[in-house]
């Protein structure tokens, strides 16, 4: 078994990976477009159906196996990025992919969440961020807004929230990006770039949860707000946002800013051109942060994608080194080898 | 009684040595070497490493104390001894560890070099114990095992660090004198061990031999000692622990069901072995992988395990109640894991270098809801082989997980084994699911195993996960008699094991005044104490359990044939327990948790005890 997955010329379409289980998420969650943008960008991939696995945790975004018609294991609270990893070591050709919200994997799965992207386990993980936990009906989550108002909180969470992609860059992820639910097209081009990718790929979903948290995302994804809210990271592009396209940012220092490119002081020139490749995290930490800042937009698109020898490569030129060295195992003469004595 | 240099040799049958020092003095090493030496020898055997938590406790003191306990025989052994014939003390806590051990009228060895002011006080003695009377009781050997390794190595050009370090073979060497053992296997190591550094190499053989010929021409030693070889049954043999038994059984059954092994682990005392050893075996195609912690452990063979592989975790106590929500969750997608719990002091963190069997109740019931699986235990170093291999076997065959059961002493104790060659063992016969037209996840055989049908194979796409499934479709489902019905059925499988096992053989009589039941680490020492119990006119059986959940099939029969039944454990009670409620009887607990191996001696008392001193 190589570490390889076959691509092949494969006619399937967005159908083929419906399971035949009723969606039951809340009418008009965001979920409903992640899985219709998934189910739209699997076909693309030529990858054959049942070299699919999807591992999921605990919460809304976990039930998410159940209706992909692919290998699907709905797991424990927190666990999916460790049971994906066996699953992905035991069976280097199975493309994994890990479903997860912000509860399950910033919160009780946040040890294996970090230690998944330090040691480039090549899985697909997904998560669903909606700043709520949805399923236990309600709690401030850890990407969650200080001072939220929720049901265990009811005078205003006084937790700071995780940045979850700078918490992946910091952890080493080697393919860090962000998309919304509510821009299928981007969704669906974020979904591919992590699917190719060769190593961990971390992809944050803004999701809108229609019932706890609903709006949370709104000046991110509506047409009024967005432009001056938001901004696309393009690989090679000067980074530039706003209606009239006439805001950019620029670096001083280590900090980001805004700047107007019609004031005459700032040209294109001056932007920050972004760079995905740079093998340095450092720009990518930076961008990362605009998310938290009051007075910068917030980045979508790729942070940053990167090649490097992924878990599986390693243990399996590993394997190999060593075999080579030593030999096919052989049971007989590991179990005579060592210190033995006859008794006739 | 022979006469050699003038020096009478002894034949014994059975010895049992102590070697105890500072944590750095290279106990376990010289433990290992007499060990390995002995077993060429063709005595049987059995050891018991005793070393503190701490990796470098502050020298002297009587908390870094690290001591090696090997009882040899010429005839068939099961323990570790009770109490040592001779202990070698390298300084004053050793032998204030130990002394209260040794049998009366026993040797004792010091090296009186190490009893000055400081370590006397790092030992809190008072006075010097070589110098009062508080050893009259014992033949005391008061050698200057430091300055006369020195003096033999003046000329080696070795640091002085290094020179001092060499003492253990020094004294492993008059301990060869002593016991009339070759140094022929010992040299043979050293020059391999070292084989980069010469230096070392030539310091320690001549520290090996100077202490060799100290016994020999210095007055002291009053007599040496002879035990002939054991009569074992004929074969080839190695010295094996528990831990390595366990990790090549494991490579064994990977080879007897042609799948690949996969090993996902977190490092935790006494346990770690087992992965130190996996890691080597790179070249079977093991995968380990050392995870971020327990819970990552298991889960990851659970991955492992959906995706087809023979997946195993193991770990010690602490570490199993971390697994203990994804083993539930082996349970109910009832995919076959292999869980190795290496059982240490608890509670907590407890004692984590000495031995305990009281995690039975936490594998048994240790999990959320109704969540049965199967429970073995291995009963000797080299039983850990075979229930390794039977643990991994009944996995795969009945599509469920498996905990089994060592613990701390026969984790690291060694004993002789008479190796066996894979053709002896029966292959597994496991098979992976692959026709989409008969395909139901849930769909079960004729041992209630549902089908193992791996991702990536067409046509049999299916979601499996922690919620209730619907029995053969898979579908998620809340139905109560549907609920109702797989909590039943992951039972009854469970059970149907019981079909698949053997059949328990009593020791002794089928029926009697006393039946003694034991399970697990505790195998050796019932077994010496009933044959001491037998010698001294006491009719007693013997069981041994290594299949806890489900029972062998034969033992409420076996039980119900016995006036008293008698259960040693080193805990307080849980088999006994478990015995109570299965089959209504009543049982006599005899309970130490000490942190120890119990004593052979202890036992063979309760059993006259209990049958009034004797039964003629």
């Amino acid at each position: 078994m190589t570490d390889k997955i076959d691509v092949q010329e494969i006619k399937l379409t967005s159908k083929d990976f419906k399971s035949d289980q009723d969606v039951r998420w809340c009418p008009g969650c965001g979920d409903y477009s992640i899985l219709a943008q998934i189910q739209r960008t699997f076909p693309k991939l030529g990858i054959p159906r049942e070299k699919f696995a999807w591992i999921s945790g605990i919460g809304c975004s976990s039930r998410f196996p159940y209706y992909m018609d692919t290998y699907g294991f709905h797991t424990i609270h927190g666990r999916a990025p460790a049971i994906a990893t066996g699953l992905k070591i035991a069976h280097p050709d199975l493309s994994v992919w890990v479903a997860s919200g912000d509860g399950d994997m910033m919160s009780i799965g946040g040890n294996h969440f970090i230690h998944a992207c330090r040691k480039n386990v090549d899985l697909k993980m997904l998560l669903f961020n909606n700043q709520i936990y949805g399923l236990t009906k309600g709690q401030y989550s850890p990407t969650s807004e200080r001072g939220k108002i929720t049901k265990s909180s009811p005078y205003g969470s006084i937790d700071y929230p995780f940045n979850p992609t700078s918490l992946a860059l910091g952890a080493n992820a080697t393919f860090v990006a962000r998309t919304l639910d509510r821009d299928p097209k981007h969704m669906q081009k974020m979904i591919e770039k992590a699917a190719l990718h060769k190593g961990l790929a971390f992809l944050e979903i803004y999701q809108n949860c229609v019932i706890f948290n609903d709006g949370a995302f709104f000046s991110l994804s509506e047409k009024d707000s967005k432009p001056d809210n938001a901004i696309a990271l393009e690989h090679g592009e000067p980074m530039i946002f706003g209606k009239e396209h006439d805001k950019g940012i620029i670096l001083e220092g280590f900090e980001p800013k805004v700047v107007n490119l019609n004031g005459g002081k700032y040209s294109i020139d001056d932007l920050i051109v972004h760079d995905e490749n740079d093998d340095s995290p450092v720009r990518a930490f930076i961008l990362s942060h605009m998310t938290d800042h009051p007075d910068l937009p917030t980045p979508f698109g790729v942070f940053r994608q990167i090649r490097k020898q992924t878990y599986n490569e390693a243990l399996v030129e590993q394997i190999d080194t060593v075999t080579e060295q030593k030999g096919k195992g052989d049971i007989d003469s590991l179990l005579f080898s060592g210190n033995t004595w006859e008794i006739k | 009684m022979e006469k050699e240099n003038g020096k009478k040799i002894e034949n014994l049958s059975d010895v049992t040595v102590m070697f105890a020092g500072d944590s750095g003095d290279g106990m376990q090493l010289t433990g290992t070497q007499f060990s390995n030496t002995t077993a060429f020898l063709g005595n049987d055997l059995n050891t018991l490493p005793d070393y503190p938590a701490e990796i470098r406790a502050p020298a002297g003191t009587i908390y870094g104390v690290s001591g090696f306990q090997l009882h040899f025989s010429s005839k068939d052994i099961h323990t570790p001894g009770d109490k040592p014939d001779v202990l070698v003390a390298m300084n004053p806590a050793a032998l204030k560890k130990y002394v209260g051990s040794v049998k009366q009228r026993g040797s004792i060895i010091v090296n009186i070099d190490a009893f000055d002011k400081k370590n006397l006080q790092l030992a809190n003695y008072e006075s010097n114990p070589l110098e009062d009377d508080s050893l009259s009781g014992f033949h005391v050997y008061a050698v200057h095992i430091t300055s006369m390794t020195v003096a033999a190595l003046k000329d080696t050009g070795l640091k002085p660090k290094d020179v001092v370090r060499s003492k253990n073979f020094f004294a492993l060497g008059i301990m060869y004198w002593m016991f009339n053992r070759d140094l022929e296997p010992t040299l043979k190591w050293i020059k391999e061990k070292f084989a980069k550094h010469p230096e070392l190499i030539e310091g320690n053989t001549i520290a090996l031999k100077s202490g060799y010929y100290y016994g020999e021409t210095a007055e002291i030693f009053t007599a040496r000692y002879n035990v002939e070889p054991a009569n074992l049954p004929a074969g080839t043999y190695k010295s094996i622990s528990g831990n390595e038994a366990t990790a090549i059984g494991l490579v064994a059954a990977s080879v007897l069901s042609d799948l690949q092994l996969y090993l996902g682990s977190y490092p935790i005392t006494p346990a770690s072995d087992i992965l130190h050893f996996l890691s080597k075996y790179k070249n079977f195609g093991v995968k380990t992988f050392q995870a971020e912690d327990e819970i990552a452990g298991i889960s990851s063979s659970i991955g492992a395990a959906f995706g087809g592989s023979l997946a195993v975790t193991t770990t010690s106590g602490p570490g199993l109640a971390l697994k203990t929500e994804a083993a539930g969750l082996a349970v109910i997608t009832e995919l076959p894991i292999v869980i190795i719990n290496v059982q240490r002091g608890g509670p907590s963190t407890g004692l984590p270098t000495k031995t305990e069997q009281a995690d039975l109740m936490q594998a048994m019931y240790g999990r959320n809801g109704e969540s049965p699986l199967v429970v073995l235990a291995a009963s000797t170093p080299s039983n850990c082989f075979n229930m390794a291999i039977e643990a991994c076997r009944i996995a795969l065959k009945f599509m469920v997980p498996v905990i089994l059961l060592t613990d701390g002493y026969i984790a690291n104790g060694t004993e002789p084994w008479r190796i066996p060659h894979i053709n002896e063992l029966p292959k597994f016969e496991n098979k992976f699911a692959t026709d989409p037209d008969t395909f139901q996840p849930y769909n079960r055989n004729e041992n209630l195993a549902r089908p193992w049908a791996v991702p990536g194979t067409p046509g049999l796409e299916h979601r499996i996960g922690g919620l209730e499934k619907e029995n053969i479709s898979g579908n998620v489902s809340y139905d109560p008699d549907n609920h109702d019905l797989m909590c039943k059925l992951r039972e009854e499988k469970v059970q149907k094991v019981a079909d698949d096992i053997p059949e328990l053989v009593v020791d002794g009589d089928d029926e009697g005044k006393l039946l003694i039941v034991g399970w697990g680490g505790t195998e050796g020492t019932i077994t010496d104490a009933v044959i001491k119990a037998r010698e001294d006119g006491l009719t007693v059986s013997r069981v041994h359990l290594n299949y806890i959940n489900p029972f062998p099939k034969n033992l409420g029969d076996i039980l119900f044939k016995f006036d008293n039944i008698l259960v040693p454990e080193i805990n307080s009670g849980q088999l006994s327990k478990i015995l109570r409620s299965t089959f209504m009887v009543k049982t006599i607990q005899y309970n130490k948790v000490r942190g120890l191996p119990l004593k052979t001696f202890d036992i063979k008392n309760k059993i006259a005890e209990i049958l009034g001193g004797s039964d003629d």
